[in-house]
């Protein structure tokens, strides 16, 4: 503490819990801001010459947003090393994750891989069994594309009701990112595919080995062999030096710390794609292979990290995605989905990326239920949790895109809610 | 014109003629950047780690129940617990039989797992959890030899190996289906989606506060400044 700006923040948050109305609240806010930094005054930033260059050699969010940060819930799992963070949603606008903040899925602890001792090996229904090392990876012809990536689990805690209190804990394990790497079809071309070739498995050099199934089909046509986000070499939570980029379909088979690539004519029904990643339904019996991720989208802010501050014009943002392509519309409903209007979206539409979408509204200290439903140009349409749970019941735990609702109340709070 | 130069004539215009064909197909055949290296079957034998339901990749050896009771009290017991019920969070590995429709359904090798191969190929490269790749093949068959005699799947003196893979049944292996969400849920795909009017009065009927199960956000902070 000491820093006035801390103060302040904590004093308006204060503030927001108590009930006294909100119309005041302006001026509160402006009082317990450091006076001396304010007009008519010279601000102590403009005065005194700030650090030089080399000092931030690789540069940090300034320190008053140290609370943006990736955040767990500490009793899902038995261990951090097969767990879960999950990215602040509600803290990022855009459509583009910062790579510190993309949300993180292990299995076995991040590996620490030295790009010199990095292998990729390619086997199996091909010519010729190939090892490729990073450089030479570096040396084929790149692309790079923005895609989502949603972990086939996001969500997946609230099929029973409402449970998370936060865009970050029932929707942040989805990040939208810029990767460069090799096309997964050049590489297979140089092994030379055999015929019966059908499917492949990938498989990490982590301590859990993980490896999953992919139909030859999507390596063929999109997958990319990734070492780059964001025009930076990945960061090592995110499967440093490389990682499988597999658009639209869950997180899961995007594998990290990629050392190897299998061809065969079947899949291999691995844990990963039976006793974990299945969809299991009323009747005890499980989807297996759901791998695309249906059309889904979230209001961001306000929810129950970023609450109202203020009475009067208000802006509801929020992102949307679709593993089928493009998110064609976004609406959104203030009174819990009986009535809805088309929002806004702003920037680019990328085939099975994020979009970002904003809704304009004045708000009057009135009770709203928020909630927004994505379409996508296959026209899918986001359904709601209920029409999701007819069709699935509630043991699925995975690819939960259940429409969310999110309570304002008349302090400026927001709750995660269940309608009915 | 000669025969043989009648002949020549013809060959010479069916290969011009063939010529924009091969070209074309020259042109689809995957370039060969001459980027990479021969794997030897020492390097590939070194990670081929995988098994398959049919016993493709099933390693050489053997292990009984007996032997396995050793390696899982020795290995797994701490997290997996002494019959596979599970020691807090870890995952349960068995039991669970009849639970899959009920309200709490819960999913262990005997319960769930569809094939064999899918336990084999996982401890073989994950398990023990932190430790992973440690087993000899005579352990990796002793130890799931010794859960799948936990589940009841097969009897006490039992021995498995790649000779006796197929013996043992699954009880779950009819329990999985394709995706089919595509027919399944076709309702899914609207042109018009209902704009006004959609639904009747509307109620909040569970709010995540009540449950109050959401982390403290002020014991969370950023490790590196």
């Amino acid at each position: 503490m000491g820093d006035p700006n801390e103060t302040a923040r904590a004093t308006r948050r204060h503030f927001l819990a108590g009930t006294a109305g909100l119309a005041v609240a302006g001026v509160t806010q402006t009082q317990a801001e450091n006076a001396k930094n304010l007009p008519p005054n010279v601000a102590n930033w403009t005065r005194q010459l700030g650090e030089g260059v080399g000092v931030r050699a690789y540069g940090n969010p300034s320190k008053y947003e140290k609370d943006v940060i990736r955040r767990t819930v500490p009793w899902l799992t038995a261990t951090p090393e097969s767990s879960v963070s999950f990215t602040p949603l509600h803290q990022l606008g855009g459509i583009i994750t910062p790579n510190g903040l993309c949300f993180e899925r292990h299995h076995g602890g991040i590996a620490e891989i030295n790009p010199e001792d990095y292998r990729l090996m390619v086997h199996g229904l091909v010519d010729k069994p190939l090892i490729f090392t990073l450089d030479e990876l570096k040396r084929l012809p790149p692309v790079s594309k923005i895609y989502f990536l949603e972990c086939a689990a996001n969500s997946g805690m609230e099929w029973r009701g409402a449970q998370l209190n936060g865009c970050q804990y029932t929707h942040g394990m989805v990040h939208c990112v810029q990767y460069t790497g090799v096309m997964l079809k050049l590489l297979l071309e140089q092994a030379g595919l055999r015929p019966g070739a059908k499917w492949i498995m990938a498989e990490g050099g982590d301590a859990a080995a993980m490896n999953r199934s992919i139909p030859l089909s999507k390596a063929l046509d999109d997958c990319i062999v990734a070492y780059r986000m964001n025009g930076e070499m990945l960061r090592p939570e995110q499967g440093y030096p490389v990682r499988l980029v597999v658009p639209g379909w869950e997180g899961n088979v995007w594998i990290k710390w990629l050392r190897r690539i299998k061809v065969g004519d079947q899949p291999w029904f691995t844990r990963e794609e039976t006793s974990k990643y299945t969809d299991l339904l009323e009747n005890g019996k499980a989807r297996q292979f759901t791998f695309v991720m249906d059309a889904k989208s979230v209001i961001t802010s306000p929810s129950p990290q970023a609450p109202v501050r203020q009475k009067g014009f208000n802006i509801i943002s929020g992102l949307a995605w679709s593993g089928r392509g493009k998110v064609k519309r976004v609406d959104v409903s203030l009174d819990g989905g009986r009535n809805w209007r088309t929002a806004r979206i702003d920037g680019p539409v990328l085939d099975k990326a994020c979009v970002r979408f904003y809704f304009e509204f004045e708000w009057n200290g009135e009770e709203l239920l928020l909630q927004s439903r994505a379409m996508d140009d296959t026209r899918y349409v986001q359904p709601s949790k209920d029409a999701l749970r007819k069709v699935r019941g509630i043991n699925s735990i995975y690819h939960n895109n259940g429409i969310q609702t999110w309570a304002l109340k008349a302090d400026g709070e927001l709750e995660n809610v269940e309608v009915g | 014109m000669s025969k043989l130069a009648r002949l020549s004539l013809v060959v010479a215009l069916l290969l011009a003629l063939a010529e924009p064909v091969l070209a074309q197909a020259r042109k689809d055949a995957p370039h060969n950047y001459g980027i990479g290296h021969a794997a030897t079957a020492d390097q590939i034998a070194g990670w081929d780690i995988d098994t398959r339901p049919d016993g493709q990749g099933a390693p050489p050896g053997r292990g009984s129940v007996k032997e396995g009771e050793k390696v899982y009290m020795d290995k797994c017991v701490a997290c997996h617990g002494e019959f596979g019920e599970s020691a807090g969070r870890w995952p349960q590995v068995a039991q669970g039989k009849g639970t899959l429709a009920s309200h709490d359904p819960v999913k262990t090798v005997g319960s769930y797992f569809p094939y064999l191969s899918s336990v084999i190929d996982y401890i073989r490269r994950a398990m023990p959890f932190g430790d992973a790749q440690s087993l000899g093949n005579d352990e990796l068959y002793a130890v799931t030899a010794y859960v799948l005699y936990l589940n009841d799947i097969i009897d006490n003196k039992f021995v498995l190996s790649k000779e006796t893979w197929d013996k043992v049944k699954m009880p779950n292996a009819g329990g999985f289906f394709d995706d089919d969400r595509e027919t399944a849920e076709k309702a899914f795909w609207n042109f018009n989606p209902c704009m006004k009017d959609c639904r009747g009065p509307v109620k909040i009927i569970g709010r995540a506060g009540a449950i109050d199960v959401t982390p403290d956000e002020k014991t969370q902070k950023r490790g590196v400044e």
